[in-house]
């Protein structure tokens, strides 16, 4: 006669260090193992998409910025590609380098909080002291060019807002020469970790077909062995421009996945020397006067300068009518806008496709069978951020 | 990015399908009948490959018979193209679920449940998603207000959080900045003329 077992609910999060933010976790556990994982989300919505519908284009770059908070310039660049799409203006080179190099800053922020935190939910304390480090590091750099750590709204249709400020590039430079001796410190505490090994090998697998079928992007489906990266596969801004590898992974478990963030950094390294080594000159922002505003020097001057930026900055510019989707490859995987516009200065509809929202989605399937003590494992290599998933 | 291949048939197959082209990438219309059916074509014939589904929006036009358009965004990584699968619904009509087809569709679409109240038959679980438990209204919607229709707050007295209707210390500012004077293109036009 077979015993009847009963199972149990518990609640992880919504406050709980490992969540990562305001998840709430249902977990149904037979014994340590789970039955099933029912992740209620929402408990950071701001309404980010009625929001972007009641402000004109500019004035909504920087709901942007609060989406992935982590790698803020990576958003701000999908909604700036989908609004030049439709207004069809290009950007000076310049402005595109500078845009890659802040892009390729944005993922090395993304992915040292990610592996950090990872081996903090874990158990490792130090990497996430040594890693801090670095992103302050980085952070100044957003600081310098936009004036604000975080909240950049550095990245506008037409190109960047301002230039690099005198000294700004050298000083990347310099990071860039000692950042992966950095990367090497953060290999040696946790690449052959034993107990790190333990927590994440094996862990979470997922195998390819799941992951195209479950919505993966960026390192969840590259982790799974998939070579898919949107700077390589579907170049936008002049990413084909630059040598860089994909690194894949092979089984798909955790371990792979932070794998790909350590190699994905290095590389990443490599863009940006490589971008402010060929760094054009030139303006870094359209000149189209009807959607980038003029220089405070012109606006002294200039009566007509000094009513487009009165313009600019009331009515804003006017987006033809049309539909379009523009993505790029966030850190965290595909991060996409899907953009209606009626012809007036505000957005008709502005979908945001945040590539954790998949991810999250999945981890029911994922936890599956798997031990409790698994579950902060998972998530971590999840790379979940809730800015993006709540929007 | 390659160009996407149909095959000849397919406008045979499915005969409410409209095929346009957006920014070079093809746009599907389709009824609601047959949208599983072309979901499953999309995904299983071996010259398409659209293997995942990237999103799933609903779009709002309160004016329109077919209240809401849903717009399937899908992705092949073999042949490394995308396409956009569009129909539209009314607003007490229901959708069929995809989730059988994209296990991926079981969130987006109780979003677009959640903010515009779409339907979505045989879905598994239609439980609301982003906004708090037992929120009413359905926020996306055009005519539902920026502000809301109820804020929070920590009562101490009755020691809980407690619902009120919202109360605007300061009236919602809604500047129209839109120029009176860009836009009447048929004045533009007659000076083009002369």
């Amino acid at each position: 006669m077979a015993k009847e077992t009963k199972t149990m609910n518990l609640n992880f999060g919504p406050q709980h260090p490992a969540a990562h933010g305001v998840l709430r976790l249902i977990l149904e556990l037979d014994g340590e193992v789970i039955e099933r994982a029912d992740p209620h989300i929402g408990l950071l919505h701001r309404g980010t998409e009625k929001l972007i519908e009641n402000k004109t284009y500019t004035q909504a770059i920087p709901y942007f910025d609060r989406l992935d908070y982590v790698a803020p310039m990576n958003q701000e660049h999908a909604f700036a590609l989908a609004i030049e799409k439709l207004l069809d203006i290009k950007v000076p080179a310049r402005g595109s380098y500078i845009r890659v190099v802040f892009c390729e800053i944005g993922r090395i922020l993304s992915h040292i909080l990610n592996i950090t935190t990872q081996a903090l939910d874990v158990g490792a304390l130090t990497p996430s002291l040594w890693g801090f480090e670095e992103r302050e590091r980085l952070m100044v750099f957003y600081e310098r060019v936009s004036g604000s750590r975080l909240h950049a709204n550095y990245f506008r249709p037409g190109g960047v807002h301002q230039d690099l400020p005198v000294g700004l590039k050298e000083d990347i430079l310099d990071f860039c020469k000692n950042f992966p001796k950095v990367i090497d410190d953060l290999e040696n505490l946790l690449t052959d970790n034993r107990i790190f090994k333990q927590r994440n090998v094996d862990i979470g697998i997922v195998s390819p077909q799941d992951a195209v079928a479950h919505g993966f992007s960026g390192v969840m489906l590259r982790g799974s062995g998939i070579a898919w990266d949107l700077r390589r596969s579907q170049p936008y801004e002049v990413y084909d421009q630059f040598k860089f590898k994909i690194p894949i992974g092979k089984n798909g478990d955790c371990y792979d996945r932070y794998l790909c963030r350590i190699e994905e950094m290095r590389e990443s390294t490599k863009i940006i020397v490589d971008a402010l080594k060929n760094l054009p000159e030139g303006p870094v922002m359209t000149t189209d006067g009807k959607v980038s505003p003029p220089s405070r020097a012109a606006m002294k001057k200039s009566m007509e300068a000094l009513i487009h930026h009165f313009k600019l900055f009331t009515e804003g510019y006017h987006v033809p009518k049309g539909e379009v989707y523009a993505c790029v490859e966030a850190p965290k995987g595909e991060f996409g806008v899907y953009l209606i516009a009626d012809g007036s200065n505000k957005p008709y509809r502005c979908k945001i496709k945040a590539p954790g929202f998949a991810h999250l989605q999945a981890m029911d399937y994922v936890v599956k069978g798997h031990m409790l003590a698994d579950v902060p494992a998972v998530l971590g290599s999840m790379d979940i951020v809730f800015g993006e998933i709540d929007r | 990015m390659h160009k996407v291949n149909f095959d000849n048939n397919i406008k045979n197959e499915f005969k409410s399908l409209n095929i346009t082209e957006n920014f070079s990438e093809p746009v599907l219309e389709i009824s609601s009948e047959e949208l599983s059916g072309l979901l499953i074509y999309l995904r299983d014939n071996k010259n398409l490959r659209f293997r995942q589904l990237i999103d799933i929006l609903g779009v709002d036009y309160p004016k329109r018979e077919n209240r809401f358009d849903v717009i399937y965004l899908l992705l092949s990584h073999e042949f490394n193209n995308r396409i956009t699968v569009k129909t539209s619904v009314k607003s007490d009509d229901t959708l069929p679920s995809v989730v059988p087809i994209f296990p991926v569709a079981n969130w987006f679409e109780r979003e677009a449940f959640d903010m515009y109240g779409i339907k979505f038959a045989n879905h598994p679980d239609l439980r609301r998603i982003l906004t708090d438990y037992e929120f009413e209204g359905f926020p996306l919607r055009k005519d539902f207000p920026l502000s809301g229709h109820t804020e929070v707050r920590y009562d101490d007295e009755v020691k809980k959080v407690v619902y009120e209707p919202v109360k605007l210390s300061q009236a919602y500012r809604d500047f129209d900045f839109e120029s009176p004077w860009e836009g009447t293109k048929y004045i533009k036009k007659e000076q083009d003329k002369r």
